[in-house]
């Protein structure tokens, strides 16, 4: 697989190796649905904003180019909140200010800046891919672990007869609330950064 | 404790002491002891089950991340002691898993995660119980009636202090205090209480009964923190042993009393100057916090300045969140959020060494 876009999942993982955008990993990591929900907003937008930073980049003077990439970045958070608002009105309005907020997401912009404005187009959608799929997979990580210990759920989509709630048994009946909580975002966050660098630690060194 | 990998020398003059941290642990426990003991004696042998649970399960955690970390830790009692703390904070009737999950968050998060003993930055014991307070609000909340108390006469089994709290919302006659709140609503005192309080107006002095109780540990509440006066006497016992010194306790209770003393009165639309300082300085887990949480000493500062600080900022934290407040009761959360500043006070008070003479008081003793 390539390189470009592989290493945005594991190695370069966006919210638990270079800690960017924390602030929507926190904020909106209560639920597993609501963590889909924001993943799927910022894999649109990246993939966006990459594809036309990387087009434009001959075009774009240096010194305009913050707010050129915010321009750009902004236009796709307004597609992904009017298509979120048409036909997911419940996730958008649980998701909330954290939509509008994409804009200023710095893994969009960082990616914008660091990746896409210096390389290739092919190579910025695959940048674009496996970043949003890192982030993806931590904040989806880390909404599981909350919603398991801090409600006793695993809510999903809701599809036919299956409302999308998933009970655990023993956990719902008391849930550890504080994990609902954001001081218990920032627990989980902490607990799984440490359990990433210890791993990464031994791989280290059995190398 | 573990042999450390870097030794930093303080300026001298270096004085070895006698102490090991396992006999400070012991000392600890036997101060705590009188009012465990009046715990269990009060709410039945349900608390003495708690208390063994929550030591059992500390202990058994550090074992366990002791051998993780391949040290051995378990003979320094300090797990022991951090159980025997979370034990004596839970409510009688809590839930069994509740101390256990408490105790489990003590040792292995704040402790072990940072580093074992000494390199937690966060009092163990009450971080467990904030954890666990704000995971199950209800099983933290669940009272029992002390031994002392009849069926009969009880109105709730509510604390005093929650009772308090939740009778602020609706009262509204001027001139009442929380402890006239407590008499209106025909919450229980008990009889040698009053008959103290009718000794003492035959003086021409007045004493509400409940202050009385609330001194003897006659109410409901957590197990070890009811009796403030056998607290009290665990607080002489360590300062004796010269396990503890005076700030912290001293300037906890001064400045929390000051500030109730000035501003409690006016929630009850009375003036300045007028707060219930007796109900408050003797109700929740002031005592309990102030003499042998707060002065914990991996996590309160070195220097006597430092101690001054860190205990006037407990005090007016304290007040902050238990008067203006939702909660009832803010030690816990005030002995930890003033935890979080140890560090930056000791890097900003720092003793001055033995012998260092200020250039401008040139001949004079050091």
């Amino acid at each position: 697989m390539n390189k470009e876009f592989t290493k945005g999942i594991l190695r370069d993982n966006p919210i638990f190796v270079l800690l960017l955008g924390l602030c929507p990993a926190l904020g909106v990591s209560s639920m597993v649905v609501n963590a889909l929900g924001m993943s799927a907003g910022v894999l649109f937008v990246m993939l966006g904003s990459n594809i036309f930073v990387s087009l434009l980049k001959n075009f774009i003077p240096a010194k305009a180019r913050i707010p050129s990439y915010i321009v750009i970045i902004a236009s796709f958070v307004t597609i992904v909140q009017m298509v979120m608002e048409a036909f997911a009105p419940a996730l958008f309005s649980s998701l909330g200010v954290f939509v509008p907020l994409i804009v200023v997401n710095c893994i969009i912009l960082g990616r914008a800046e660091a990746f896409a404005s210096k390389n290739t187009l092919k190579d910025s959608v695959l940048d674009a891919l496996g970043m949003s799929i890192g982030f993806a997979l931590g904040l989806t990580l880390i909404a599981l672990v909350r919603e398991v210990l801090g409600s006793g759920t695993i809510t999903l989509f809701a599809m036919g007869s299956f409302d999308g709630v998933i009970n655990i048994p023993l956990i719902s009946q008391a849930p550890m609330r504080v994990f609902s909580l954001s001081a218990g975002a920032l627990l989980v966050m902490g607990l799984l950064k440490a359990f990433f660098n210890w791993y990464s630690a031994q791989k280290r060194g059995q190398a | 404790m573990s042999e450390q990998k870097t030794l930093v020398v303080a300026s001298s003059p270096q004085i070895r002491h006698r102490d090991t941290t396992a006999q400070i642990m012991l000392h600890v426990c036997i101060a705590l002891a009188p009012a465990g003991l009046w715990g269990i004696y009060l709410f039945g042998i349900r608390s003495l089950l708690v208390i063994a649970l929550s030591m059992a399960a500390s202990v058994g955690v550090e074992y366990l991340m002791a051998r993780m970390m391949k040290q051995y830790t378990l003979a320094d009692g300090s797990a022991a002691l951090t159980g025997l703390l979370i034990g004596l904070n839970m409510p009688p009737n809590v839930p069994l898993y509740i101390p256990i999950a408490a105790s489990v968050f003590a040792i292995a998060i704040v402790k072990w995660a940072f580093g074992g003993l000494g390199a937690n930055w966060m009092n163990p014991a009450l971080a467990g119980r904030a954890f666990v307070f704000f995971s199950w609000t209800a099983g933290m909340n669940a009272w029992k009636m002390p031994r002392t108390w009849a069926a009969a006469d009880a109105a709730s089994s509510a604390t005093p202090l929650g009772t308090a709290k939740t009778g602020l919302m609706d009262v509204a006659g001027e001139g009442s205090t929380a402890l006239s709140y407590l008499s209106e609503i025909g919450y229980t005192s008990s009889n040698a209480a009053q008959g103290f309080s009718d000794w003492v107006s035959s003086f021409g002095l007045s004493l509400s009964p409940y202050t009385t109780d609330l001194f003897l540990g006659l109410v409901p509440g957590s197990i070890g923190e009811v009796s403030a006066l056998l607290l009290i006497i665990g607080g002489i016992y360590l300062l004796a042993k010269r396990i503890i010194t005076w700030e912290i306790p001293a300037t906890y209770i001064v400045s929390f009393g000051l500030l109730v003393w000035i501003f409690e009165g006016t929630l009850y639309g009375r003036g300045m100057f007028t707060g219930s300082v007796g109900f408050h300085l003797f109700s929740g887990g002031l005592m309990l916090g102030a003499i042998f949480m707060a002065t914990d000493m991996v996590t309160s500062p070195i220097s006597r300045t430092g101690m001054i600080i860190y205990g006037v900022g407990a005090g007016a934290l304290t007040f902050l969140i238990r008067i203006y407040g939702s909660l009832p009761e803010g030690v816990s959360l005030a002995i930890i959020i003033m935890n979080i500043f140890v560090p930056m006070i000791d890097r900003y008070i720092q003793p001055k060494p033995f012998g260092v003479v200020k250039t401008k008081r040139k001949g004079a003793a050091a």
